[in-house]
């Protein structure tokens, strides 16, 4: 869909830092102390339940929300004090926020215009930028003749054409259907690689931030719980909130007693020599590295299947070991490899493959 | 849940061809609308058309009304004042949707309340008081004299028209104006803050555009209405304007002077004119952004000299408004009140003769009133009905028809009813024509609009499934539409008969047309025959003031019944 690439980006990536900032609605604390640096040319993810304070910090960036405390700063200039037009951060809006009563070229010029460039150049650059979308052709179309994948990129042009410093995505994936979800995250990422444009991105979904985002701060209640690679936080989350938001985790808590993890009512299993678990622990390890078996392989556990869950590709077992419930994912095979409900099996832990959190 | 809504499809498919119950209901109503709404009205247009004793079709009659100075001084009136006052009333309406949209004002919730004084109170009942107040010998112009030595002509011939119907009208536009801004997203204007835009310019390139279309809606209306008037002209002296000229065209030199005729088809087009404009204005512009996360325009707070700029604004303008009122009232107690800025003395004795002397006049107005509002509920609420709950091929002409009576203006539909009833003899040889009866009729057409909508309103928020389940458990449509609809619906039904009754009570231009004796008269026609006279004004204002005390009550009234039965039903659902 972009066939030209006529928006000369004259621009450096800049960095955005923001600095112990804290937010309060009346009793409502939105915003606690936070902090963080996100580099030139990242793409970044504010990830996060709804209510956690993502797209507040976002507005914050924007310039619609006023910190009580803190300063943010865009390519190492302070904008705090300064006013949303004057901030030079492009945003695109959850909604999109394309103008009814103008038409898809009118919308992309708006900004231009606002900055008093010349006549034929707002009429060259706003080809550039829909073209650059894919949608030149639909540039006299008003935005309620569109689909809900053009007008997201109409809303993408629009903010792009300006050429801002940094780009704010509003989960402007979420008024789309499944299929095109993935297809414009694609895009996305795309066009921020080609425009190396610092952008940060907001959503509630973890896949759609694994898939196209550098680094990740995972919100919770107004606080950053962890900020990292998609992977680094799935493999090593720094608490519970983030293990339990990323995926499915088992989180077993248990001593450990020599070289070994004791979880419940006394199952053992024998410490990897590299991990070095504090005393009181709970271990987190994803479904899929536990394996499920008939015989039992050496330091394997006994456990009864309580339910099956099919999920396509894998299915989910329900184990109980005593008072310890477990989750596995098998991948599926056929139907008469399922073990049923009630029937006695053996679990194999790979503790190497799970992560550490002190009680 | 798809299952659900398929498994319904079938029956109510095959019920497509609608029960006889729901056939007959369609075309009694249909009937009704035939009989009171086109026949009057064809018979308008019939009579314009054809030569007068003869009945053969000819243009002659127009030929004849663009050829009479009078006529066509009247029309350029008309177009004039009504003109002027969208203009007048826009300049008042403009600040006052700004400031309540867009900042955090404690006077917004007084400046909403001014939206219902243009239903409690028509032009025409403050238009003498007014003389009184701004008039050339007022007290405004008095005051004016003394101390600055010049005076305004505030109340001079179309200005008087034009500056009472503005006072009274604006909130029409402020009204339609701010729910338009109101339901502007705010990251419309977000988006163009974002993108480098402020203050001035992005209210003039992204709100005011988005606020058009409510705009044209208010204007539209308040134009109509104007042209529509004929009491308020007559009574501040003003003759040569279209809807007083058709009146006096019809009474003066009869019912069969073609004249009369023309004009009021003249008015017809001017309205459907108008109502052609105002579609097209908002064809295709449907600008209602708002969207999760929205709620309307961003509000700011005041910086204190905004706040006394603004506060100062509302205070002149509730000033301007409250100003029939506060005449109205005066004149209503005074003894003597003339080149005085205010009443010489005061005295309740206008009241005691109202009371005692024309209590008929109330009397009429109550039942009248009352038997409209009943006709307006029982008519609308089947509509609605048929409408919302069944799918009776043509069902939407009648919801159509009942708001092209809102398009007909009040003098149109006086004369309709007049010439078109005045040969259906009663036993006795009395045109039916003359009887009361047919004042409530019109009254019941002009309005019907109005509870249609709150029926309407009402039944759409009432789930389908609430009937569905009824009648899977056994009940017949009927008797689930007795025991689950009617009452769920009462609340709106009952706000719907109050909102017919309360501005059916202060309509005057097709009831003008109809009083055939001061003894079937109504209050507001009492109220026009007193202010004829320099001598009947106190008691005039008097009615007024009780008009005004009716209409206001049944207006809180309405507004009560719809908050207690919304917060009803926010309980169960």
């Amino acid at each position: 869909m972009m066939q030209t690439m006529d928006l000369a980006r004259t621009r450096a990536a800049v960095d955005v830092d923001i600095r112990n900032v804290d937010l309060s609605y009346g009793v409502n604390h939105v915003l606690k102390d936070v902090s963080l640096r996100i580099k030139p040319g990242e793409f970044f993810a504010f990830l996060g339940p709804s209510g956690c304070g993502k797209t507040t910090l976002l507005r914050l960036i924007a310039g619609f929300n006023r910190a009580d405390r803190g300063d943010v700063l865009v390519g190492g200039e302070d904008v705090s004090n300064l006013p949303p037009w004057k901030r030079d951060v492009g945003m695109v809006f959850q909604s999109y926020a394309l103008w009814p009563h103008m038409s898809v070229a009118q919308n992309v010029a708006f900004g231009l215009e606002e900055r008093k460039v010349p006549k034929a150049e707002v009429v060259r650059r706003v080809q550039a930028a829909l073209d650059l979308v894919g949608l030149g052709h639909l540039a006299d179309r008003k935005p309620s003749q569109l689909s809900g994948g053009q007008q997201q990129r109409v809303a993408v042009a629009r903010t792009i054409v300006v050429e801002p410093k940094v780009l704010l995505l509003d989960e402007p994936l979420s008024n789309l259907d499944a299929k095109m979800r993935i297809q414009v995250r694609r895009e996305l990422r795309d066009l921020q690689q080609r425009l190396n444009l610092t952008t940060i991105f907001v959503t509630h979904d973890q896949e759609e931030a694994n898939a196209i985002c550098d680094r990740i701060a995972i919100m919770n209640d107004g606080v950053i719980q962890q900020i990292g690679t998609p992977v680094e936080l799935y493999e090593k989350p720094a608490n519970l909130f983030v293990a339990n938001f990323l995926g499915a985790a088992n989180v077993i808590a248990g001593k450990i007693e020599g070289r070994s993890f004791v979880m419940g009512e006394g199952l053992q299993v024998a410490l990897p020599e590299e991990s070095h678990p504090p005393t009181n622990a709970r271990l987190v390890i994803r479904p899929h590295f536990l394996k499920v078996d008939h015989a039992p392989p050496a330091g394997s556990l006994p456990a009864v299947v309580s339910h099956i869950e099919f999920l396509g590709a894998n299915v989910r077992y329900g184990l109980t070991m005593g008072d310890v419930s477990l989750s596995v994912d098998a991948p599926f095979q056929s139907s008469t490899a399922l073990y049923k409900p009630g029937e006695q099996v053996f679990v194999t832990m790979p503790l190497d493959k799970g992560a550490w959190l002190a009680v | 849940m798809t299952q659900a809504v398929l498994s319904h499809k079938r029956p109510r498919g095959r019920r497509a061809s609608a029960t006889p119950g729901q056939i007959g209901l369609a075309l009694a109503i249909a009937a009704f609308f035939v009989v009171f709404l086109a026949a009057p009205v064809a018979t308008v247009v019939y009579v314009a058309f054809t030569e007068k004793g003869t009945g053969a079709f000819t243009l002659i009659n127009f030929v004849d009304f663009a050829r009479t100075d009078l006529f066509i001084r009247s029309f350029w009136n008309s177009i004039y004042a009504s003109t002027m006052t969208v203009v007048v009333a826009s300049m008042i309406a403009l600040p006052l949707a700004y400031i309540t949209t867009r900042f955090d004002f404690r006077g917004s919730v007084l400046i909403q309340t001014l939206a219902f004084l243009p239903l409690i109170m028509p032009p025409f009942v403050g238009a003498v008081a007014m003389l009184l107040l701004f008039g050339r010998n007022g007290s405004i112009n008095l005051l004016l004299d003394d101390y600055f030595d010049f005076k305004i002509p505030f109340m001079e011939g179309l200005n008087g028209v034009i500056f009472v119907q503005s006072i009274h009208y604006f909130p029409f536009i402020l009204v339609n104006l701010s729910t338009a801004m109101r339901n502007i997203d705010r990251s419309m204007e977000e988006a163009a803050q974002n993108l480098g835009s402020s203050g001035f310019r992005l209210f003039r390139r992204i709100v005011l555009p988005l606020a058009m279309p409510g705009y044209v809606a208010g204007a539209s209306l308040v134009f109509v209405k104007v042209m529509d008037d004929l009491a308020t002209p007559l009574l501040l002296g003003v003759k040569d304007m279209l809807a007083p000229q058709a009146y006096l065209r019809v009474t003066s030199v009869g019912i069969t002077d073609p004249m009369g005729y023309v004009i009021s088809v003249v008015l017809v087009l001017i309205a459907v004119l108008c109502m052609w404009l105002w579609a097209r204005a908002v064809a295709g512009k449907d600008y209602n952004t708002e969207q999760r996360g929205g709620g309307g325009l961003a509000k700011r707070s005041m910086k204190p000299h905004e706040k006394w700029i603004a506060y100062g604004v509302v205070l002149l303008i509730l000033l301007l408004v409250l100003a029939p009122h506060i005449s109205l009232l005066l004149l209503s107690f005074a003894t003597v009140w003339s080149f005085s800025p205010l009443p010489d003395a005061y005295t309740t004795a206008h009241y005691t003769r109202v009371f005692s002397e024309s209590f008929d006049y109330i009397k009429n107005t109550l039942i009248y009133s009352s038997l409209a509002g009943l006709i307006d509920i029982i008519i609308g609420g089947a509509i609605a009905y048929l409408v919302l709950r069944t799918k009776l091929i043509g069902r939407t002409w009648l919801d159509w028809a009942a708001s092209a009576a809102l398009a007909i203006p009040g003098v149109v539909l006086g004369i309709g009813f007049l010439r078109a009833f005045y040969d259906v003899q009663l036993p006795g040889g009395r045109p039916l024509a003359t009887m009361w009866i047919m004042i409530v009729l019109a009254l019941a057409v002009r309005r019907l609009a109005y509870a249609l909508r709150a029926c309407y309103a009402s039944l759409q928020q009432i789930s389908v499934s609430l009937e569905e389940a009824a009648e899977s458990l056994g009940a017949t449509k009927l008797r689930s539409a007795r025991k689950i609809l009617l009452p769920l619906m009462v609340g709106g039904i009952l706000a719907g008969f109050i909102t017919s009754f309360a501005t059916a009570a202060v309509e005057l231009s097709a009831t003008l047309m109809l009083v055939q004796s001061s003894d079937d008269a109504p209050l507001v026609y009492g109220l026009y025959v007193f202010m004829q006279s320099a001598a009947g004004r106190g008691p005039g204002a008097a009615l007024g003031v009780i008009a005004v005390l009716l209409v206001a009550a049944c207006t809180y009234l309405s507004h009560l019944v719809i908050e207690r039965t919304q917060s009803a039903k926010g309980a169960i659902q």
